[in-house]
């Protein structure tokens, strides 16, 4: 009997490694849950913040681990160049800049994968393959063909949004060669597989067809539904990390993988919802390039205001709905305008903020732009709550906003936005439209509202158009 | 762990981000995006340990990129949604923090 129980140590590396993977485990979907609320989101992040630096420090016990300076080295370079450029970029640019992190991860899932797949394929090549199961192969094929489509897209989407790229690549027989792209890797992925890894030649072609896949599969895709994509590929490296971690024998990245890959396509799911899209049109179709449809031409015409009258008519209003846009946060307008919000409520004016799911560049984008001038959340209303509200509005302020507000959206079967819920701004008794000029939106539609018979229009950059009105307000006495 | 054990946890980790997720208000959606794709920044973990076992240079190259990129996709991720969800207060907060 002595001699065949071999209990471990309570301190063995691997057990200390597996109770810190779970303890990790825990605090991210803790952590996860938290951020779900704005009253505790604030803590979720230092939650899973901790998380992390558990699991990242206990990594570095693993047995028979080596090269502990280029892991170090590559840590700090990698976290030094990512706290530096996650500090300082604006918040109006954030969703390209979760493109670009999320792209990185993905790219380090398909990283652990080439590693394994190479190793197998040298060992192979040399007569003496591995015994790694198919199953195992499998995952870490499939983890690596969706790690390097999520990097390569996130780069192209980065790139759009950031606007160093700016072409919308299509050609005719597109789709067919992108599929050919796609089964092409899963193909190659099925040979490295059958035959133990086969040789390096084969593992390499994987990754350049995935990679190039990922570009293909993201150029044709315009601006406007970049968010969605951004969201997929997010849940695309979820699952990546989670095949790797099926790999690695790691449940930690099982887990936290499994969790983003759903939660993410959930999330992929409501914004294309809120887009009025279904996910294929979004990532099949051509719509949000800037091109816009030949709808129904608009008849009226737009009726200037200055901005001292419309002053007067928010000071001794009752309720004031402000309708804002992505184009407020382009001109850094939403600091005057929660200043002229501010001078408005200490008249007793009802004052409230409309956020379209689709404001800003992504869903809740919007919000954080608010935050980040100091509005509090609660008088911000998303549509559901909002809409109703706009037949007892006296002014409904719209500033940067264009497609959410656009009534034909109701009406005209023929405008490629039918369809889109959007925020009944017409509704209200008198609409003011703060614009830059008379020129169409970001999806070249024309818009029906800004003729209306109870619209006008003050012409102006947003942040001079609202230091304006705050001097008005002052001046109404 | 063995396979199915591996494939209970997949799917109970997938039903727990569902619900996660499935009643976060709008105004959250953005913070919640950066908030996940922080925690897929644990695919540092895996790419330490590969970059651990790795032997041939071209294993440690491989190795070495994924880690870079792996502790960017965590800091940088970390860091973005933690400057988002500072800013989110109540008028409850402003009232007693900004004099109004």
């Amino acid at each position: 009997m002595e001699g065949t129980l071999q209990t471990p140590g309570i301190f063995s590396p691997r057990l200390l490694i597996d109770i810190s993977y779970f303890l990790t485990a825990v605090l991210f979907i803790l952590g996860l849950k938290r951020m779900s609320s704005p009253v505790t989101a604030r803590s979720g992040i230092i939650w899973a913040g901790a998380g992390m630096v558990v699991a990242t420090l206990v990594s570095f016990l693993y047995p028979g681990m080596s090269n502990y300076e280029l892991i170090i080295a590559a840590i700090v370079v990698g976290s030094l160049i990512a706290w530096w450029s996650g500090k300082r970029v604006a918040m109006t640019d954030m969703p390209q800049m979760i493109a670009l992190y999320n792209g990185m991860g993905g790219g380090a899932a398909a990283a652990i994968a080439a590693v394994e797949l190479y190793r197998a394929a040298f060992a192979n090549a040399a007569g003496t393959p591995a015994a790694h199961s198919n199953v195992v192969m499998t995952l870490a094929v499939v983890g690596g063909i969706i790690g390097a489509i999520s990097f390569s897209g996130s780069l192209i989407a980065w790139a759009k949004l950031q606007g160093v790229l700016n072409k919308t690549v299509r050609f005719a027989g597109q789709k067919f060669v992108n599929g050919l792209l796609f089964l092409g890797s899963l193909a190659v992925g099925a040979i490295v597989v059958l035959h133990h890894g086969a040789d390096p030649m084969h593992v390499t072609l994987i990754f350049a067809l995935a990679l190039l896949f990922g570009i293909a599969m993201t150029l044709p895709i315009g601006g406007a539904d970049m968010p969605v994509v951004i969201s997929l590929y997010n849940a695309l490296t979820g699952l990546a990390v989670a095949f790797e971690g099926f790999v690695l024998d790691n449940a930690a990245m099982i887990i936290a993988g499994t969790v983003v890959g759903s939660a993410g396509t959930l999330l992929t799911q409501l914004m294309a919802k809120a887009m009025n899209r279904s996910l294929a049109n979004v990532l099949f179709s051509d719509f949000g390039s800037g091109g816009g449809g030949a709808a129904t031409a608009v008849s009226g015409s737009m009726k200037p205001i200055e901005a001292s009258d419309v002053g007067v008519m928010m000071a001794f209003a009752s309720k004031v709905i402000v309708v804002p846009g992505y184009g407020m946060a382009v001109a850094q307008a939403q600091h005057k305008v929660w200043e002229m919000c501010q001078l408005l409520i200490d008249r007793g004016v009802t004052v409230k903020f409309a956020i379209h799911p689709v404001a800003g560049r992504m869903p809740g984008h919007m919000n954080v732009l608010l935050a980040e001038a100091g509005v509090p959340y609660d008088l911000i209303a998303d549509l559901d709550e909002i809409n109703a509200e706009f037949e007892t509005a006296d002014v409904a302020l719209i500033i940067g906003a264009n497609d959410v507000v656009n009534p034909v959206a109701r009406t005209d079967k023929s405008s490629p936005i039918y369809g889109m819920p959007i925020l009944n701004a017409d509704k209200a008794k008198n609409v003011i439209v703060i614009k830059r000029g008379q020129g169409a939106g970001f999806s070249g539609i024309e818009n029906a509202l800004f003729f209306l018979d109870n619209t006008r229009m003050l012409y102006g950059d947003g942040q001079k158009a609202a230091a304006e009105l705050v001097n008005a307000i002052k001046a109404a006495g | 762990m063995t396979g199915i054990v591996a494939l209970y946890i997949f799917m109970l980790a997938a039903f727990t981000g569902y619900e996660i997720i499935a009643k976060v208000p709008v105004i959250l959606h953005t913070p919640l995006m950066s908030g996940s794709n922080f925690v897929h920044g644990i695919v540092l973990v895996g790419a330490m340990v590969a970059l651990g076992s790795a032997v041939t240079p071209l294993e440690k190259t491989i190795g070495f990129v994924g880690v870079l990129l792996a502790a960017g996709n965590a800091v940088g991720g970390y860091v973005v949604t933690e400057r988002m969800l500072e800013m989110f207060k109540s008028s409850g907060a402003r009232r007693t923090g900004g004099g109004h």
